[in-house]
């Protein structure tokens, strides 16, 4: 079957799928959706249709991107509009079930969106939700809306129409193609693909690989993993055009072990490949050759590093080497070797289809195209948003992202994970490009945003991310190993009240010296978060010095727990819960906290329905 | 966050002593489940990690026995297999509990109340993380990120993911699993 007779009998399921002809429910089932509860909620689903003898197809779907409204359901009865639902928590699941599925009832108390372009009754239409507004989904283009496992679905929305292209084309011209659209690397570090794809292409060697980077290893970053799960495919078909376009022949995607329903879905879509003749010999009869190996991770965060996921790959210890030779010279078992981030290969069927002039519309004159964000932390809104490069913050975090919850204060949104940094209020204006958090201190990275509110300590971040990077340094070079465990060591002491004159400047030269003499990426950018919040947080942590006081309340050996005696009713709920036993007193009676017990772990105050806990 | 066995060979040996039946494996069992797991490899020396994620899967963990057996077969030396175990934070070289649980400490987590989600945990098992009860019931061990960061703080029981922790909840979760 050539490739137009595959895609023409695509088209013909995918229409039955869009216009359904009985009851069709999709289910977002990302590791996202199941952690809300989808995987209950089908199994609810199931057996109520089953039990009535309803005429329904349960499909599992990938991830919209609204993770604060999972989990999600669509559904769409004969003839009629496809509702989005949202927040089906188990309390409301068999109300749900009866009125939207086995009956076509509208419930617009539980509706998120109406799928489609026109409004609904009081129900938005998709693109209208606030959390879709000003968003532009090119990489995240088939997420939700199709089922991961089914490759027609795929080759139906233009999936694989790229490769076919491509395959049409020069290997220059792809390359070109890639070159023009100004797409740089979106696993952090923003190198031009295009450019990246023709040193690869250009060096001498009758054997190249492929790697796809898929060690989504920053917390706080589910961009890629999101992608993996819900949209597989488009990963693979840019690796097989990124194959073409520099000659390999053979591809690896390193996976973090975390994530086995994304190195599920791709095993899946890499069989369907074959079966279909997209991956193998003589690819859609061009005679080009290529094939797919799954390396799964095994907990290492360096060996998102490039030089040390080719040792993990070679099956030695995660270490990275000094550049050069870069992987394009020397690589992957001493051959050329290209190596992209899943984002990157996700967008290139995009640009290859639709030209680079399209690609480049958007986004700011050095920073080209949309890139992916995954907004957490303290925001009202989280989920996976795709935006043109370029936006502002404030945009992001108070209108995609609807701003702090709880009438808190906004503080600061965290960019590029353990090697970015704290960006304060005064940069909420600024664009998001590369150039301009490289020039605030923080980086671009893969694309996690926190975003942190007044009860958030700058120190405890700091800490948190050098204790991160300390933990996760492979040890080989002398900055990175001891420099991690000295910044930490003096965070640790002032944040537990044992600050000293002087730390701040001794932090900072620390961190200075790891930067500039680090060996690879990880100790080169460690001292990040530690540098903006010098940079940034002063202040803030000069009170932890010189006053011993941690003004967010998070330092817990700063602070003092005390009972409020006018607001405690003795209801000994503190006493029940204090795992020391310091919280203590007679029912009835005001308690009292014993200050040499208590370790501060803050359960009382949590549990404390009378707000008679006063913290210090 | 790596929860490294840095124990060593000693303390593995110890639990094996004091484990329960179903972990300690006789020679000729051993045997015959390595072979199955060989059996679905070449044996060149670029397949170790595979070859070890095989074995492990197989036994649940990776007991030294093993661990020279994977070296005679892809023909690496004893010494630096055991590197490349350790050098990783998901090989195991002490038996596993038969629930794995794992609280997230990543930054979403961590600043939505990870830290407290562990030491209730902790606490309630009797273990720190990194750690398994002797009855081989469960294991605590840190992880960096689950990915689930929209749905912070998380837990995760083998491979169930729990969303929207708190310690009461992450308490409740594992007296369900007892």
């Amino acid at each position: 079957m050539n490739f137009s007779e595959t895609k023409e009998r695509a088209l013909d399921r995918w229409s039955s799928f869009d216009t359904p002809r009985r009851t069709r429910v999709l289910l977002g089932a990302g590791t996202c959706g199941r952690a809300a509860g989808a995987s209950d909620l089908a199994s609810l689903i199931s057996s109520a249709v089953d039990l009535k003898r309803f005429q329904a197809d349960l499909y599992h779907v990938g991830c919209l991107g609204l993770c604060y409204a999972e989990p999600l359901v669509e559904v769409t009865h004969r003839g009629g509009p496809s509702i989005l639902y949202g927040g089906i928590s188990p309390e409301k699941a068999d109300s749900f079930i009866d009125d939207c599925i086995l009956r076509d009832k509208l419930r617009p108390d539980l509706a998120v969106a109406v799928m489609g372009d026109e409004a609904l009754e009081s129900i938005l239409p998709f693109h209208k939700v606030p959390m879709l507004e000003g968003q532009v989904r090119i990489t995240l283009r088939n997420c939700g809306r199709i089922d991961p496992t089914d490759i027609d679905h795929y080759i139906a929305r233009g999936g694989y129409s790229a490769l076919a292209k491509a395959l049409q084309m020069t290997r220059a011209d792809v390359i070109n193609e890639v070159k023009s659209s100004g797409l740089r690397g979106r696993g952090g570090a923003g190198f031009p693909t295009g450019l990246k794809w023709e040193f690869c292409s250009k060096a001498p060697s009758s054997e190249k690989y492929l790697i796809c980077n898929a060690d989504e290893g920053d917390p706080g970053a589910f961009m890629d993993r999101s992608v993996l799960e819900s949209d597989p495919h488009s990963v693979l078909e840019g690796m097989c055009i990124a194959a073409y376009a520099v000659g390999a022949s053979r591809g690896f995607i390193y996976v973090r072990a975390e994530y086995p329903l994304a190195i599920e879905r791709l095993r899946i879509g890499i069989r369907k490949m074959h079966e279909y003749g997209l991956l193998g010999d003589d690819i859609l009869g061009s005679g080009f050759c290529f094939d797919i190996t799954i390396q799964e991770g095994a907990g290492a965060f360096v060996c998102g590093e490039e030089t040390a996921l080719m040792a993990s790959l070679e099956g030695r210890r995660g270490m990275p080497r000094t550049r050069p030779p870069f992987p394009a010279e020397r690589g992957l078992f001493g051959k050329p070797t290209n190596i992209n981030n899943v984002e990157t290969l996700a967008t290139v069927p995009e640009i290859i289809a639709r030209g680079s002039q399209w690609y480049s519309q958007f986004g700011t004159e050095k920073s080209k195209g949309t890139k992916t964000f995954a907004l957490a932390g303290k925001i009202l809104r989280t989920g996976l948003i795709e935006v043109p490069l370029g936006t502002t913050l404030h945009k992001i975090v108070f209108g995609i992202g609807g701003g702090i919850p709880n009438a808190k204060r906004f503080k600061a949104v965290q960019t590029g994970g353990p090697s970015g940094g704290c960006l304060p209020a005064q940069y909420l204006d600024s664009p998001v490009d590369y150039e301009t958090l490289a020039q605030a201190g923080s980086i671009m990275g893969s694309g996690g945003m926190i975003v942190m509110d007044e009860d958030t300590c700058i120190v405890d971040i700091a800490r948190y991310f050098t204790e991160f990077t300390k933990e996760e340094s492979c040890g080989q070079c002398a900055p990175c190993r001891l420099g991690t465990t000295q910044m930490l060591q003096i965070l640790t002491d002032i944040s537990a009240g044992r600050g000293r004159p002087g730390d701040i400047d001794l932090l900072q030269e620390v961190a200075e010296s790891v930067k500039l003499a680090s060996l690879c990426g990880l100790g080169q950018t460690a001292p990040n978060p530690v540098l903006t919040s010098i940079r940034y947080f002063r202040d803030e942590i000069d009170a932890h010095i010189t006053r011993r006081r941690c003004p967010a309340h998070v330092c817990s050996q700063l602070l003092i727990y005390r009972i409020d005696p006018e607001k405690c009713t003795g209801c000994t709920a503190c006493a029940r819960v204090c795992p020391t036993g310091a919280a203590h007193g007679e029912p009835k009676q005001p308690h009292v906290i014993d200050k040499e017990k208590c370790i501060a772990c803050g359960a009382c105050a949590e549990k404390c329905r009378f707000d008679a806990i006063i913290v210090e | 966050m790596k929860s490294r066995d840095s124990s060593g060979p000693d303390t593995a040996q110890d639990v094996n002593r004091s484990g329960t039946p179903s972990h300690q494996f006789s020679p000729d069992e051993l045997d015959a489940r390595l072979r199955e797991v060989f059996g679905n490899f070449t044996g060149e020396g670029t397949e170790l990690m595979p070859v070890l994620q095989s074995v492990q899967a197989a036994l649940g963990y990776l007991p030294l026995d093993a661990l020279c057996r994977v070296a005679e077969f892809t023909r690496i030396p004893p010494s630096t297999v055991y590197g490349v175990v350790t050098f990783y934070s998901q090989f195991y070289l002490q038996p596993q509990g038969k629930y794995k649980i794992k609280v997230c400490q990543g930054t979403a987590c961590h600043v939505r109340g990870g830290k407290a989600i562990m030491n209730a945990v902790s606490r309630k098992l009797g273990i720190s993380p990194g750690e398994t009860t002797d009855d081989l019931k469960f294991s605590l061990e840190r992880v960096a990120c689950f990915g689930s960061c929209a749905l912070a703080p998380v837990m995760v029981v083998n491979d169930r993911v729990y969303g929207r922790m708190n310690p009461d909840k992450a308490i409740r979760t594992i007296e369900g699993l007892q």
